[in-house]
Order: structure tokens, then C-alpha cells, then sequence
């Protein structure tokens, strides 16, 4: 079955990345036939498996002593806009159109 | 006593005063620029690699080299964190963007004094198995200029020259390997999340290692997918990739998911008796589409293992043909979720868009990844969508724990290490490869190193012999986790047996190989 359109919009808001064209949505049709495949394998009583080293202890609490530190400027070095130590965004809270309302979306295919 | 292995030799030449650190930079520089064309380096650290070959030379003149890789020209993947050296993934998002830090791995090859030449070329974020989907452009196998390429291969028509008939370098760590391949370095790091190691030393004609997860620290390796990536060691021997692991391997503090046992950096012994070794055959890994001069081979090194007095099993691994559906999944959810950071405001491409954040977001991420990068992300958002996260994500990791403990289940049963193809043919025309898409090419090509990844374990490629187009093939060695030790050991006698011919390059011939040992060239085909 095909992928909604509710649904192709809810992706592109949610991974703020567009299909650009058709193209882009059978990408996704494919990608989600091949992930069917996946089904055929019969995993019942199979615990998911979050990490290959889920029998050793990796993580681990450190004493809370600072050991580095005062790189802002440094940090600071890649961003393009910033006012003294602020990373300057663009105002927040303004979803983006709909995908019906987009002239980007499905043109010419 | 004298080590094998060509960075012992290497580094007992720099001891004795035989050849100088700055020397050995200035003849790698050379190098690199006459083999530009190859187009397997991003970024070329002349000046930085020539201090720091001049501090190498001061030390050794003290008598005070670091170590073993004092002086050794090194090259990194440029999905490597290099401290005041760009780092760009091959992709516009981070063009320009000079990293604050080195990663562990490179910090502590500096720290050896190694010298850093530069940073080697890749597919975008290294998504991909050709090196061939970067915005530098593919980078070209070395092989396509060699002289057993050129012998054996017709020309259609005697206008047609080799510009048309490159091959391509397998991906995703395609520079590293064509940077070890063509001698313009001594050892390259490369990353390996499906493959993206062994794939491109197979097609080099190079040794590449992908050790156990867990082991050597990613801290500073621009994350792929993170239950699974490792860096991973390019070198022209194997005794080269143990030094490489010694140097590399060990708990990281800044890396949660590095065991913290000690870890002891070993030489490897020559092995003279492999009667007592069990080698395993997984019969899945007769893979469709494995060319049957591939298969050839790999029939040979079983009887080889055979004939010596090793013990020889076929064995089954009967959920393999899952395994690339199964990094499908996960691959593209952990992708979705690390490529999230790309947003523009602290680093990387950020796009001129101001009407509000998320246009700014979507724009700066519609500029800087390329379609493979988007499709992933794309695709991973939709399998961890609410209605689709049991179905698939959480499906997929429990078809993970089928996928390892068919690997457990094999090794309890007797078996010390596997024996298998790296790829399924030689390496392809660049022409050709491009005509099937990325998604594609990554399924077939990643078949048969993927589960490796899927279960943490350690696995090397072992260049074997040349194809009828006298391009190399090689052979994969896959071991138990965090016995490096003994995969090396046997990765070691296998190709003191092959004895994989030198690669017969025009441009080497001009710079005096004096310092670069030839090896027999009776081969194993």
C-alpha cells in the first residue's frame, strides 16, 4: 500500500528534510518494500538487541570533577551567526506550510 | 631482533639514520601530487605534516623517537575530527568547517608522532560502497593504471584510453584504501559500519581491519550509525595492522561504549602449525551474484587451510540473508537521529533562509546532504514512526540478536574463525557501478561483510590474488570478539601463503622504491 500524503507531510516536518520530487517518494515506497522482507523471520520470544556489548558493563559513573572546559571561543569559531556568546537562530514556533501549500513538492512529476 | 611487517622495516631505517622523517614526507607529498588524478585525498596537510615530520627528525636525532610509528606518514578518512584541519565528510554541510578537536584515534597517532598527511576522500557521510557519492568527486582504484590492469584489459577502440575505464575503489573508506594502495602513505584509518573497510581493501589490493566493537574508541568519528561503526586500520600487511591495533585499541573515556578491560598491543607470532585450528566455511555466504572466480578462490584457501592440517567446516549462519534488510532498518533509524544535528547553527553549511528556525533547518539540510543522505534520513524517520517503531525498528533489533547468535552458536560449536568472500567480484568500471543507485549498490555490495557489523565481531580482508582483469580480490577472515590476537596470527600465515603480488604502477617506478620492500611475484591464481 502506498504511503499517505499525511504521512510523507508528517516525515518532512518531522525529519526537516523534503522529498523534492516523486523521485523521492518512491524512494521511500522501495525502501520500505525492502524493509518488509524483515517480517518473513519469525522472532517470537526474541528479546530486541540494543548493543552487541549488552553483557559487559560499558557505562559507568565518574567522580564530578571538572576536567575540561573554556573552549567557548574555540566552539564558538564554527558558527555563522552569532552575537557574543549566543548562537543566533532565526525566530522559533513558525511551522512550516503544509505540503499542499509547498511549491516544491511533487512539481513536474 | 628484526620484526616482519613493513612499518618495523620503516621504522628501524628512521632508527638507524637510514632515510630522515622529513624525507620519507617530502617523497609521500610527492607522491600524492603525481597521483592526484587517483582524487583519494580531500585535504592535503602540507605544511602540518611537514612540521611535524621535522619534530620526528629532532627526536630521532636525540635518540628519543616515540615508538614505532615516529615518523610514519599516515593518512586519515575524512569523517575523522582533525584539529585545525577541515573535516567535511565529502559533503557540502561541512565544507569549510575546521574541527576544535582531534579524534581519540588521531590524537593518539599524533601522540606516537605519527605524521598526518591529510584526509582522504569518501562517499557523502559514508553512505555508500563505491567512494563514488562524494561532492569532491569518485576516487579512481589505483589498479585501473597498473600494469597488470592494463595488460589484460582490451581497449574497444584505439582512441579509447584509461580514462574511460577506471574502476572503481569500493567504498565507503575508497581514498584510505587507494592512499595505502598507491604508497602514498603508510597506513590510512578508514571507518567501517557494513563493510565500508574490508569493501575497498578488497578492491585495493590492501589489508583491512575491522576490529571487534567496542574496542578501539569512536570518539571523534562522525557518527554513522552508532551501535555499529568502528575506525577501522588500512595497511599493506598484516603485522602493519597489528602495530596500528596496538597503537589504537583501548578503553576511552570519552567513549561510553569502549570496554574498559586493558588492553595488551601484541606482535604476532609466525605461525608454523595450523593443526590445530578449526576453520569455518558459513555456506550462506555462496552468496547470488559471488563470481565463480571468486568462488575459485575461496575454495583454494579452504584446501590451502586444509592441506596444511587444519581442521575445515562447513558451517551455517542461516539468518545471513536477513542481514542486510536488518541494517536497512537500523542503519537509517540511527541515521535519522544523527544526522539531526545538521541544523547550521553551531557548524557546518548554513543556509540564508531567516523567516523562522525550522525554515532555516530544512533549507540548510535541503543544501547540504545529498539525495543517498536524505533518502536515509527520510526513510529512517518513517520506521520509527510511533506506528511503525515495533514493526520495524524494534523487529529489526531482535532479527539482530538472530543474526549474532547464529555467530555465538558457530563459535561454540569448535570453530575459531571464519572464511569467507569480502566481495562478490572484482572491482567494477566506474561507468558501470554508477548506473544502479547507491541503495542498491550498497545491498549487493555490502552482503557479505555487513554481518560482521551486525554482531560486533572483529574481521579483516586479506588480499589474496588477482581476477582475469588482473584487478586484486580478497578474502575475509572473521573472528571472536576481542581475539584480535588470533585472527591477525592467521590472517598472517594466510597471506605469507598467497603472497599477493606488488602492485605495478608507472608512477612509483619514478620515485626510487628503495625504502619500500618488493615481494615475491610467483601468486596464488
Amino acid at each position: 500500500q502506498k504511503v499517505s500524503v499525511e504521512v510523507l507531510d508528517h516525515l518532512e516536518h518531522l525529519a526537516l528534510v523534503d522529498f523534492r520530487d516523486s523521485e523521492g517518494v518512491e524512494r521511500l515506497q522501495k525502501a520500505i518494500q525492502f524493509a518488509d522482507q524483515l517480517h518473513e523471520v519469525n522472532t517470537d520470544g526474541v528479546e530486541p538487541m540494543d548493543s552487541v556489548l549488552e553483557d559487559r558493563w560499558c557505562l559507568y559513573l565518574r567522580d564530578d570533577d571538572v576536567t575540561e572546559g573554556n573552549c567557548t571561543k574555540d566552539l564558538m569559531e564554527n558558527a555563522r551567526e552569532k552575537v557574543e556568546e549566543y548562537f543566533v537562530a532565526p525566530p522559533g514556533n513558525i511551522p512550516l506550510p503544509k505540503l499542499e501549500e509547498q511549491d516544491t513538492f511533487l512539481q513536474g512529476s | 631482533a628484526l620484526k616482519d611487517g613493513l612499518l618495523s622495516q620503516v621504522s628501524a631505517a628512521l632508527k638507524e639514520g637510514r632515510v630522515a622523517p622529513t624525507e620519507l614526507c617530502h617523497r609521500c607529498l610527492a607522491l600524492i601530487k603525481s597521483t592526484k588524478f587517483l582524487n583519494a585525498y580531500i585535504t592535503v596537510a602540507e605544511e602540518i605534516a611537514l612540521k611535524q615530520a621535522e619534530e620526528s627528525e629532532e627526536r630521532y636525532k636525540r635518540g628519543q623517537p616515540l615508538g614505532i610509528l615516529d615518523g610514519i606518514p599516515i593518512a586519515v578518512k575524512d569523517n575523522f575530527n582533525t584539529a585545525g584541519i577541515e573535516t567535511t565528510c565529502a559533503s557540502n554541510m561541512l565544507k569549510g568547517y575546521i574541527s576544535p578537536y582531534n579524534a581519540t584515534v588521531v590524537q593518539k597517532l599524533l601522540d606516537q608522532g605519527a605524521v598526518l598527511l591529510g584526509k582522504t576522500n569518501l562517499d557523502e557521510f559514508a553512505m555508500g560502497s563505491g567512494s563514488t557519492d562524494g561532492v569532491f568527486g569518485p576516487v579512481r582504484n589505483p589498479w585501473s593504471y597498473s600494469k597488470q590492469y592494463k595488460e589484460k584489459s582490451v581497449p574497444k577502440s584505439h582512441c579509447e584510453d584509461e580514462e574511460s575505464n577506471w574502476v572503481i575503489t569500493g567504498g565507503s573508506s575508497g581514498g584510505s584504501a587507494a592512499a595505502v594502495s598507491s604508497f602514498t602513505c603508510f597506513a590510512a584509518l578508514g571507518s567501517d559500519t557494513g563493510g565500508s573497510t574490508r569493501n575497498p581493501a578488497a578492491h585495493c589490493g590492501v589489508v583491512g581491519l575491522k576490529p571487534t566493537y567496542g574496542l578501539i574508541s569512536r570518539h571523534g568519528l562522525i557518527p554513522l550509525v552508532n551501535s555499529m561503526d568502528v575506525p577501522g586500520i588500512l595497511t599493506r600487511c598484516v603485522d602493519d595492522a597489528a602495530v596500528l591495533l596496538g597503537s589504537l585499541a583501548g578503553h576511552d573515556p570519552k567513549d561510553s561504549t569502549t570496554v574498559q578491560d586493558d588492553f595488551k598491543p601484541f606482535e604476532l607470532p609466525n605461525l608454523t602449525d595450523v593443526s590445530k585450528l578449526s576453520i569455518g566455511i558459513p555456506e550462506e555466504y555462496h552468496a547470488p551474484g559471488l563470481s565463480s572466480e571468486i568462488l575459485a578462490l575461496w575454495s583454494k584457501a579452504a584446501d590451502l587451510f586444509k592441506n596444511a592440517g587444519a581442521k575445515v567446516v562447513e558451517v551455517s549462519l542461516p539468518h545471513t540473508r536477513y542481514s542486510i534488510v536488518c541494517y536497512h532498518v537500523l542503519c537509517t533509524a540511527e541515521v535519522a537521529s544523527n544526522m539531526a544535528r545538521f541544523d547550521g547553527l553551531e557548524y557546518g553549511h548554513r543556509s540564508d533562509k531567516k523567516e523562522s528556525t525550522e525554515s532555516m533547518y530544512a533549507a540548510t539540510r535541503r543544501e547540504g546532504f545529498n539525495d543517498v543522505v536524505r533518502g536515509r534520513i527520510l526513510s529512517g524517520n518513517y520506521f520509527l514512526l510511533k506506528q511503525n517503531y515495533e514493526k520495524y525498528f524494534v523487529k529489526a533489533q531482535k532479527v539482530r540478536r538472530l543474526i549474532t547468535n547464529d555467530f555465538v552458536k558457530v563459535f561454540r560449536s569448535g570453530v575459531d574463525i571464519l572464511l569467507t568472500p569480502t566481495t562478490l567480484s572484482d572491482a567494477a568500471p566506474y561507468t558501470e557501478f554508477i548506473q544502479e543507485d547507491n541503495r542498491t549498490r550498497s545491498a549487493q555490495d555490502d552482503i557479505l561483510t555487513q554481518a560482521a557489523n551486525m554482531a560486533g565481531l572483529p574481521a579483516i580482508n586479506v588480499p589474496t590474488a588477482l581476477s582475469e582483469r588482473g584487478l586484486p580480490v580478497g578474502l575475509q577472515f572473521i573472528g571472536r570478539s576481542f581475539q584480535e590476537k588470533q585472527l591477525l596470527t592467521v590472517a598472517k600465515w594466510f597471506e605469507k601463503q598467497v603472497q599477493f603480488p606488488m602492485i605495478q604502477l608507472e608512477e612509483i617506478k619514478r620515485h626510487d622504491s628503495g625504502v619500500f620492500q618488493h615481494q615475491k611475484s610467483a601468486s596464488f591464481s
